[in-house]
């Protein structure tokens, strides 16, 4: 029996190759995200009763209770929902992508351009009482510029004839390093306060989010994801290989680069308001792959949704689990996903 | 090919250059000395600050240059040659990051603060990601291709870069003391640290020698070398102790200084060819050369602050990196 079936929307004009029991899968996700949220909501330093919490979702509960879960928690969560989405979207669009399961944000240079960026940031525009001249608000498009600058200088020197995966991804590393000299440069020549703000941010935490953040993430990434989600079923074509995926009558690069847009947006803008949470882009669609398959119809939407549960899980865990610190979520994302990476390797043929 | 006076002529060429480099990088600098104040500091110290200077800092800074450079450049050669990727390096595999991890966690965690045990830490932190990398490089199959392992060791150096990040983010004092260890520097490390870690270099780069003919016969692939009966668990085994030994010990005392190894190999093999028995001499000096003359330039780039030199390698090699990188394993 066949895995997958097609899709086919618009008259047969747009079409998806989907996993048969996907959907019954897909419900199962988003039952575990909604009890991941209301966990969420009813944990932390203050503890409410789940009852309290369902009552407060429905628009119920004491004022005290609203505050806690609508003004404290729904912000940080919907945040690191909204990022976790990006990162693993983006890591699978780019797994695709370059053929190489390895391949993600972090490992090709995209974080590491936007963390230069933000460290760049931090330093030009503060006085020496380390008082920033100029409102925090913008901190966050110098976060997606300086992923797009990455991004534009990968894919320009990876640029001979075509872009080939591999070039891309090694061209990636090269980036990245450069980036990381360029930060360090930084951070040494900044204040130290800057340098320890400018850290805890490049680690990745969610924590502090407001209201007015998600205000600005929210459209942002939903508008990605679901341009990602159109473009996506490119990249099953593009999966089978340059010439094949030519004779079947892929226009290669531009759908290459189109992807590449749509991946540097969702990941510019986790980092903007989320830092560099690291391994998500990596470790979601491994997981999502082994659970839909990989027709991108479901993957796509099933790697957001795993995506949104790590990010929320290691949020959840860094201000929980070693009250009163707040481990910041990229710590537990890379303790998670160095193993399961290691792991990765062995299986790989 | 070159004639055997040829590569006599380019290698005491090279290492006349290396002579004269450490001149240099005694007598210029910020505090303002000449030579003749050089001869004197050797021959007839005065104890007047600039003696002093030339003594205690700008004589340690050129030697620890001079013997990272030199280790670097050859545990970089021997890397390429073992994992037969023109892209390997000690940075690249993700050891220099390993390195930088222990160093965090003996610091943070256990409160050392001594140079020695910051040293110990990198060298113990770099042995750790080596091994790694040949676990990973080894599983499956048939082993691991290049282009996989350049992923792999990416991911290695970016999983302990991000644990490194998360110490420092609950840990801020230590932030201050380590940020310039971490960015790579010759700068500012006393004679005693380098007299430390010498005789592992030393041992590292003699191994390395020893091993040049075995590592012609295993460049020729792993196959061959077999078939002409050459154990090539064993010759591996014993290259990786040398990288640890040179790649370890550089990052112990100079924190991790990126690119050396993957430039210097190449240039090296471009002048005086693959043969590892001239090969690797010729990387260590050239690897020298290159890394006094970038802490020179670290001097004067933003006077009177200095960059790392790290920073200035990562410079130098990042588009050397992406040509090797467009030309070469790219087409495969």
């Amino acid at each position: 029996m066949k895995r997958y079936s097609s899709r086919r929307l618009f008259s047969g004009r747009i079409s998806f190759l989907i996993d048969k029991h996907a959907g019954k899968k897909m419900a199962v996700l988003l039952l575990l995200l909604f009890l991941l949220l209301t966990a969420s909501a009813a944990l932390g330093d203050i503890k409410l009763s789940l009852p309290a919490v369902f009552h407060t979702f429905i628009g119920g509960g004491t004022d005290f209770d609203q505050l806690v879960v609508y003004s404290f928690r729904m912000p940080r969560m919907v945040v690191a929902l909204l990022a976790g989405m990006a990162l693993a979207a983006a890591g699978a669009i780019l797994q695709g992508l370059v053929r190489n399961p390895l391949a993600s944000p972090d490992i090709i240079g995209l974080t590491a351009g936007a963390s230069a960026a933000v460290v760049g940031f931090l330093t030009i525009f503060s006085n020496e009482s380390n008082a920033l001249t100029v409102s925090i608000q913008w901190l966050p498009l110098a976060a997606f510029f300086g992923a797009a600058v990455a991004a534009l200088a990968i894919y320009l020197f990876a640029w001979k004839n075509g872009v080939s995966p591999v070039r891309l991804v090694l061209i990636g590393i090269g980036v990245a390093a450069l980036m990381q000299a360029i930060k360090t440069m930084l951070m040494i020549l900044g204040p130290i306060h800057q340098a320890a703000k400018a850290n805890i941010w490049l680690t990745g935490t969610v924590n502090g989010a407001s209201w007015k953040d998600v205000a600005v993430l929210a459209p942002w990434t939903i508008v990605l994801l679901a341009a990602a989600f159109l473009a996506a079923r490119h990249v099953n074509i593009q999966e089978l290989g340059d010439e094949l995926a030519v004779n079947a009558g892929a226009r290669v690069e531009w759908q290459r680069l189109l992807l590449i847009i749509l991946a540097t947006g969702l990941v510019g803008g986790a980092v903007a308001f989320a830092g560099g949470i690291g391994f998500v882009g990596l470790m979601a669609p491994h997981m999502a792959r082994r659970l839909v398959g990989s027709a991108f119809g479901a993957l796509l939407p099933a790697s957001a949704l795993i995506g949104a549960m790590l990010v929320m899980a290691a949020d959840l865990a860094g201000r929980t689990l070693f009250l009163p610190l707040e481990v910041p979520a990229g710590v537990f994302t890379a303790g998670i996903g160095a193993p399961y990476f290691i792991y990765l390797l062995f299986r790989m043929k | 090919m070159k004639s055997k006076a040829g590569k006599l002529g380019l290698l005491i060429g090279g290492a006349v250059s290396v002579v004269l480099l450490m001149a240099l990088s005694i007598v210029y600098g910020y505090t303002n000395t000449s030579w003749s104040m050089a001869y004197h500091a050797f021959t007839a110290f005065d104890g007047s600050t600039e003696h002093l200077v030339i003594q205690s800092v700008r004589l340690p800074r050129a030697l620890i240059a001079a013997a990272v450079g030199a280790s670097l450049a050859i545990a970089g050669a021997i890397l390429q040659t073992l994992t037969k990727n023109p892209l390997a390096s000690p940075d690249i595999l993700g050891i220099n990051a390993g390195a930088g991890f222990f160093v965090v966690v003996s610091l943070s965690l256990f409160g050392f603060n001594s140079s020695q045990a910051f040293a110990l830490m990198a060298f113990i932190g770099s042995a750790v990601a080596v091994f790694l990398m040949f676990a990973i490089s080894s599983a499956g199959r048939e082993g691991m291709t290049p282009m996989k392992l350049t992923l792999a060791g990416a991911a290695i150096a970016a999983m302990f870069s991000s644990f490194t990040q998360g110490l420092l983010v609950l840990d801020e004092a230590a932030l201050d003391q380590v940020l310039f260890w971490l960015a790579g520097s010759v700068q500012g490390r006393k004679l005693e640290l380098l007299q430390g870690i010498i005789p592992y270099l030393a041992a590292g780069g003699t191994l390395a020698l020893l091993l040049a003919r075995k590592l012609n016969v295993l460049a020729m692939g792993e196959d061959v070398a077999r078939g002409l009966g050459l154990k090539t668990g064993l010759i591996k085994l014993l290259s990786a102790l040398a990288v640890v030994l040179l790649a370890g010990g550089s990052v112990a005392v100079a924190g991790p200084i990126g690119f050396i190894g993957i430039i210097i190999p190449h240039l090296a093999k471009k002048w005086i060819g693959t043969d590892h028995r001239w090969l690797l001499p010729f990387s260590g000096l050239l690897g020298a050369i290159l890394l006094i003359a970038a802490d020179i330039g670290a001097r004067y780039v933003i006077m009177p602050q200095e960059v790392p030199v790290g920073v200035m390698t990562a410079v130098i090699g990042v588009p050397f990196f992406i040509y090797i990188a467009r030309k070469g394993i790219g087409t495969k």
